[in-house]
């Protein structure tokens, strides 16, 4: 947030997250990573590099994957977005969050709930990918400690359950 | 109660007919918290009532301070302002030389040093604050270079400009000259490289008289940071509690410079009476903080004609920036591995690490390796080509063999065959094959392949006398409901500690793995067992930690509550039992330097590491002649590691190694200007995404290791060193000109290709025997 949000006026903005109706006051131009974070304490999106590039803070908005460090709250009014606190029901996890526990998709883990909401994103729109179609579809988000290989894995081990469930 | 553990502890008898933990890939320890975004970092902790800082830097390379303004437009009262006349200690942070300070006072002597702190309830204002301090300088010359520190225009740091000099001298370098039939040179650069952790540095600190300080990190070392908390803020032992959040990677940038901005913290709490949390922003934290040293190596080797290393000079220096910090330890890494995996009958190793106005270069996996590896690698090939053999050749007759010595005159007593390791990873690649094929396929077409060989070794745990100076203790608790717990200040960030170790403890108890858990990384709950670094954590605190946990075992049994045997149920059982009866029950275990090991301080000479990994890794690649761009298309790596603790982790630490080693030569190149980086974002510091790597194929040789837990050796580092070679080299094998820096982008390629495709190292044939 910057100074001119400041001087803006707070707004009545409500959406869905994870389910769940919510509604706040906020700066409209305040960014939803910020408002997932500090008013929601949803700490599993991280900020990474704040410009969109490293993909830490992804998040779904209405199914479509986003940067949340670059979307004004505002936008999201109406909107249902999914976290990754929202990915495993209960105790039971995800087949992408066993599969990379299994698989070694997971370091030092600050990427892991950005990669796995992407991956989602990306089993969502191609239920069987190649590991070409995962490499591209998981290029927006970075990753220093894997080198991606088994982040791969990952992904087509959760393809294959759910192929089998 | 507590009992001492003998080190040499035997196991033999426990390992009958158990199945094994170690060597099995159980799940991760913390990994269900990291899947499930519940794993907490600095930035997800907020304490009541606290408050945010930021940090005014120097805006110049080197000069005085003469004044300090305020301006008018920020509400100063709203804010806690800390300067170095507010540090009640020393203003430095204590590491080896001390040299660093924590905040400036008189001088400056780098871009972005800090000079001010400033603290308020509202972090959105705190760079309105930043913006509105102004300092005014008397500006001093600065040097930027290796060069320009040699050339001693200005001294910058000491008498001289050096940190730090080191001479290894090994057999008649003289007579190596005398009777070579080839002499050859070459000179070989590598350029600073960002860790680029995804999470930035980040610190929380509180502060009150009864307790002292506490600090909440993302860190490798906590004893690090307690060490120079206590130096700056004037504490003793038990006024500092460093304890370590969930940390978003290292790589070795979380070594030095969390002490830093943990006594930045520090220094606020204390001055506010109420909690400061310092977030670093991705520019701040690529700016500010500790990058990997630039290097320069020369060689000068002398060869026979068959191929045979006679001996040589090398020259090894790096910039260190503004400050000493840990440039000693790396360059002492650096020299030793300079003469890479080969037998040298005589060789002298001249290394120095230089002073220059950049922030201060720091750790970064590897540690001086991968800058005086990518030299001697780059530099076998060029011998190969002098002398007309194969680049597998020139290795295969040069390599150490069991019973010879190393530069340091270490004796190699493990039956390491580097020439079968280096068989195997030619079939693995195909490479005969396929060199073959590309030298054919190359004559046409608008991109041309090549294949690249690094053969190379990497030292586990502390250089020479390190280990023995950091005397690690770790403990292993029994808990009072039976279970057990890991004792150590070994930290976690991915690699895999807490799992690994875990696996330890529970194979030396025969219990299962779930039955283990580790004491959070609290200096109120954990020995100093030790910096989190040097590949040190699986072999060296792995090895306390069996030690420990065999002394948990043996108190039982000698108790009587236990016997040979014994299933987890008892175990458990022995477990209340004793902790009913005596109160807490701990094992302690202290490093213990093994027998006849010996190492010479001032002559650099003797066994410099308790264990050396070994590895060959061999590249393929293509150059595009439109683009200039290389891509690597297949990636084979095989390595001597000792036991294979886990392996789906251990195949997860050489892949993401390699990948930051293929980062290393073809992308990240950190452009500077008057000492300053100038692209310090994700945007135009350009790391690899998963559509730049190729397949990275990693295999083990597991030839076992006294030294270290259930056979292991060091593992993290390894992977950082061989890539930059084997690429460089398999692009000089597809364009026939070599590149001798990295990294090597297109427009140095495009560059290479226009001016002259000659060698730039002078060679020349002596006059024969």
């Amino acid at each position: 947030m910057n100074d001119s949000c400041e001087r803006a006026a707070k707004a009545e903005i409500s959406f869905t997250v994870n389910g769940e109706a919510k509604s706040i006051r906020a700066y409209p131009m305040e960014r939803l990573l910020d408002v997932l974070r500090l008013e929601f304490g949803l700490t599993g999106a991280k900020e990474g590099c704040g410009e969109g590039e490293c993909g830490s803070c992804s998040i779904l908005m209405d199914g479509t994957l986003v940067n949340s460090c670059l979307v004004p709250v505002l936008h999201a009014a109406g909107t249902s977005i999914a976290t990754i606190e929202g990915l495993a029901v209960e105790d039971q996890l995800h087949a992408l969050q066993e599969a990379f526990l299994q698989c070694g998709g997971a370091q030092c883990g600050i990427c892991t709930p950005g990669m796995i909401l992407a991956a989602s994103h990306l089993l969502q729109t191609k239920a069987e990918p190649t590991t070409e179609e995962i490499r591209e579809g998981l290029s927006g988000n970075l990753c220093r400690c894997t080198g991606y290989s088994q982040i791969l894995e990952a992904v087509m081990e959760a393809s294959r359950r759910r192929a089998v469930a | 109660m507590e009992t001492i553990a003998d080190e040499q502890c035997e196991d033999e008898g426990y390992l009958m007919n158990r199945e094994r933990i170690v060597g099995e890939s159980v799940p991760r320890k913390e990994g269900r918290d990291k899947v499930t975004g519940r794993s907490k970092y600095v930035d997800d902790m907020v304490l009541p009532n606290m408050l945010f800082a930021a940090t005014v830097r120097s805006q110049i390379p080197h000069g005085r301070i003469r004044k300090i303004s305020f301006g008018a437009d920020v509400a100063w009262d709203e804010f806690v302002v800390v300067s170095a006349k507010d540090i009640p200690g020393r203003n430095c942070i204590a590491l080896i030389g001390d040299d660093q300070p924590c905040l400036a006072g008189e001088f400056v002597n780098h871009p972005e040093e800090p000079i001010l702190l400033v603290a308020h309830p509202d972090r959105h204002v705190l760079q309105k604050a930043v913006h509105g301090v102004s300092i005014e300088y008397d500006r001093l010359p600065a040097i930027f270079t290796i060069e320009e520190s040699e050339g001693r225009s200005e001294v910058v740091w000491g008498g001289d400009n050096i940190f730090k000099t080191y001479l290894i001298e090994k057999g008649n370098v003289e007579a190596g000259w005398q009777n070579a039939d080839y002499i050859v040179e070459g000179e070989y650069s590598t350029g600073a490289q960002e860790q680029l952790y995804i999470e930035n540095n980040g610190m929380i600190a509180s502060f009150d008289e009864a307790q002292g300080i506490t600090v909440w990190g993302s860190l490798q070392c906590p004893y690090y940071v307690h060490k120079a908390l206590m130096a700056l803020c004037n504490l003793p032992a038990d006024k500092v509690r460093v304890v370590q959040m969930e940390t978003g990677g290292a790589f070795g940038g979380k070594e030095d410079y969390p002490s830093m901005i943990a006594g930045h913290a520090a220094l606020l709490a204390i001055k506010a009476g109420r909690p400061v949390k310092i977030i670093y922003d991705r520019l701040e934290d690529m700016a500010a903080t500790t990058k990997r040293h630039p290097s320069r190596t020369r060689h000068r080797t002398a060869v026979s004609r068959e191929g045979k290393i006679l001996g040589g000079e090398i020259e090894f220096t790096i910039d260190g920036g503004a400050y000493a910090t840990l440039s000693s330890v790396v360059l002492s890494r650096g020299a030793i591995h300079a003469g890479g995996p080969y037998y040298w009958p005589s060789v002298r190793i001249r290394a120095k690490a230089v002073a220059t106005n950049a922030p201060p270069h720091g750790a970064f996996r590897g540690f001086g390796a991968p800058q005086s590896l990518f030299a001697m690698e780059r530099h076998m090939d060029r011998i190969a080509q002098t002398i007309g053999l194969s680049p597998v050749e020139i290795r295969r007759r040069n390599f150490l063999q069991p019973g010879q010595t190393t530069t340091t005159e270490q004796v190699v007593r493990e039956p390491i065959d580097l020439g079968k390791l280096l068989d195997r990873a030619l079939e693995i690649s195909d490479y005969e094959s396929k060199k073959r094929a590309f030298a054919n396929q190359n004559q046409t077409g608008g991109s041309k392949k090549g294949m690249g060989i690094a053969a190379f070794l990497h030292g586990a745990g502390f250089t020479g006398s390190g280990e023995r100076y950091l005397s690690s203790v770790v403990g292993v608790e029994g808990c009072a409901d039976g279970a057990v717990r890991v004792l150590v200040s070994s930290t976690e960030f991915g690699q895999g500690t807490n799992t690994v170790l875990s696996q330890i403890a529970a194979e030396a108890l025969h219990l299962p793995y779930e039955n283990v858990s580790m004491a959070p990384p609290d200096t109120l709950e954990v020995p100093n067992s030790g910096p989190t670094v040097a590949s040190r954590t699986a072999m060296v605190v792995g090895k306390l930690v069996q030690s420990a946990a065999l002394g948990i075992a043996q108190t039982l049994i000698s108790s009587n509550l236990l016997d040979d045997g014994y299933s987890a149920d008892e175990f458990r059982e022995a477990c209340r039992q004793y902790v009913a009866m005596h109160g807490q029950f701990r094992c302690w275990s202290r490093y213990d330097p093994p027998s006849g090991i010996f190492w010479d301080d001032e002559k650099y000479r003797g066994e410099a590491y308790a264990a050396f990994a070994w590895a060959v890794y061999i590249a393929e690649v293509t150059v595009d002649l439109a683009t200039y761009s290389v891509s690597v298309d297949d990636f084979v790596a095989l390595q001597e590691v000792g036991k294979v603790l886990h392996p789906v982790l251990a195949r997860g630490q050489i892949i993401g190694g390699v990948a930051q080693g293929i980062g290393f030569s073809l992308y990240e190149k950190v452009v500077w200007q008057n000492g300053r980086m100038q692209n310090g974002q994700m945007t135009n510091y350009i790391m690899p995404t998963s559509s730049d790597l190729p397949p990275i194929r990693v295999f083990f040789e597991e030839l076992g290791n006294v030294y270290g837990a259930y056979g292991a050796k060091g593992i993290g580092e390894l992977p950082m060193d061989g890539p930059a070679p084997a690429i460089l080299n398999a692009v000089e094998d597809a364009l026939g000109v070599p590149f001798n820096s990295i990294p090597l982008l297109p427009e140095d390629i495009m560059d290479g290709l226009a001016t002259s495709p000659e060698n730039n190292a002078t060679i020349f044939t002596s006059g024969g025997r």
